[in-house]
């Protein structure tokens, strides 16, 4: 099935939560479970299907790279509010947040407000 | 002060020595074109986001943490966004460590101050385009510098959004709980007494240590600070690494006490709680106030950091 690379980073010290790493290249499937689930198996994919989107992604992180303290990371099935998102250097707003659809190549970062001075 | 003035003497400053609050923000900020914020705490930076909305001024705020910083005008024109617009709500209260904890390169500061004054000097001087935008510094990055662009007000923001009507917000809030309380005092904690048959003050275990009998210790703090400093005889577990299997350092004859240290005095607390659930565990204590204390009572000589 095809696949698409991207980079994720996390920044302003979300890479703790990540094995303390702050570039992540990934590989993940383009067709994705419509319920965000990480499949066992890329071939066989139960139920409805989507074109992989940034929601996807968030799941996925969790569900395999997050080494700690989900809470911190998610609520209510997106990134906690004091999470930025950045697709491409964008503000995820302006991408249409969790719907933008994930090309091959794509930047995404993570991004926890810093208040130190 | 006097630095800027050899600078430029034509410089008005005024010096305002008093902590910034709920109360006094807006009467404080009101007659200024612009509000800088370089503070290093979330409620402050709420608190300064809350004002400059309210008063309808920019806000130039920048932020630097280890490596890191990051920059960024906030509400500013018709439709910049504000802090809140960006960042809800704060980061969980155990995610955000102080400076003082994590540390900040000093060049990182100094990169991110300079390029808040240049924000400044920008706005005042007509040069700024307007567009609201985050830069991004990261020392260890590649490239350092990244910039992003970024949504307009939110309409459902909660200071300065379409709904927020009343722009009371500043009223209502109490910024220090909506940050997730005090920022605890590690320092003042680990000196906490507790239990006499648990803990141990810096002169008895100097007393211990000079009787020259044989005991075991555990320094629970992080390879790169025992490196800087250590007591004599000490052995270098670091907290994460004891907490996995603790009975592995344990010593060998049941008869020899296990004495535990750290920087301030609340990891080794952790460590010795921990220890004592082990079965079998000879006498443990932890040393009150950590080497902070042992320097400041015992050895003076020893390092602070």
């Amino acid at each position: 099935m095809a696949s698409i690379s991207i980079k994720v980073e996390f920044s302003g010290g979300l890479e703790l939560l990540f094995s303390n790493e702050r570039l992540h290249r990934l590989t993940i499937a383009s067709i994705v479970p419509i319920d965000n689930h990480t499949p066992k198996s890329e071939e066989i994919i139960e139920g409805e299907t989507k074109l992989v989107d940034v929601t996807f992604l968030i799941h996925y992180l969790r569900d395999n790279l997050l080494k700690e303290r989900v809470e911190l990371f998610m609520e209510n099935n997106t990134v906690r509010p004091g999470i930025l998102v950045l697709i491409n250097d964008t503000d995820w707003e302006l991408e249409g947040e969790g719907e933008y659809v994930l090309k091959d190549g794509d930047d995404i970062v993570f991004i926890s407000t810093l208040h130190g001075g | 002060m006097q630095a800027l003035k050899r600078g430029n003497s034509r410089l008005a400053v005024d010096t305002i020595t008093v902590a910034v609050t709920a109360e006094n923000a807006l009467s404080l900020l009101a007659p200024y074109d612009i509000i800088l914020d370089c503070t290093d705490n979330a409620p402050t930076r709420y608190l300064l986001s809350d004002t400059a909305v309210t008063l309808g001024k920019p806000l130039v705020s920048g932020a630097a943490q280890k490596y890191d910083g990051q920059l960024c005008t906030y509400n500013l024109g018709p439709d910049g966004p504000c802090y809140r617009c960006l960042f809800p709500s704060p980061p969980p209260r155990e995610s955000m460590a102080s400076c003082e904890e994590t540390g900040v390169l000093g060049a990182v500061t100094g990169i991110i101050g300079n390029m808040q004054a240049l924000e400044a000097i920008k706005i005042i001087t007509g040069l700024h385009d307007g567009k609201p935008s985050l830069l991004l510094f990261s020392a260890l990055g590649s490239p350092c510098f990244r910039s992003i662009k970024l949504r307009s007000r939110k309409p459902s923001c909660t200071a300065c959004g379409s709904k927020a009507y009343d722009r009371s917000i500043m009223l209502g809030t109490d910024y220090i709980q909506f940050c997730g309380g005090v920022h605890p005092d590690w320092e003042q904690q680990g000196l906490t007494i507790g239990d006499a048959s648990h803990r141990i003050n810096v002169n008895d275990f100097k007393g211990i240590l000079n009787s020259g009998r044989p005991i075991n210790l555990l320094d629970v703090r992080p390879k790169t600070e025992f490196g800087i400093c250590q007591l004599p005889s000490s052995i270098n577990i670091p907290l994460k690494q004891f907490l996995m299997n603790p009975k592995e350092y344990l010593p060998s004859d049941p008869q020899i006490e296990t004495y535990i240290v750290c920087r301030l005095g609340n990891d080794s607390q952790i460590a010795a709680e921990t220890l004592r659930r082990v079965e079998g565990v000879g006498a443990v204590k932890d040393i009150i106030g950590g080497l902070k204390a042992w320097s400041r009572h015992v050895d003076t000589a020893f390092p602070i950091y």
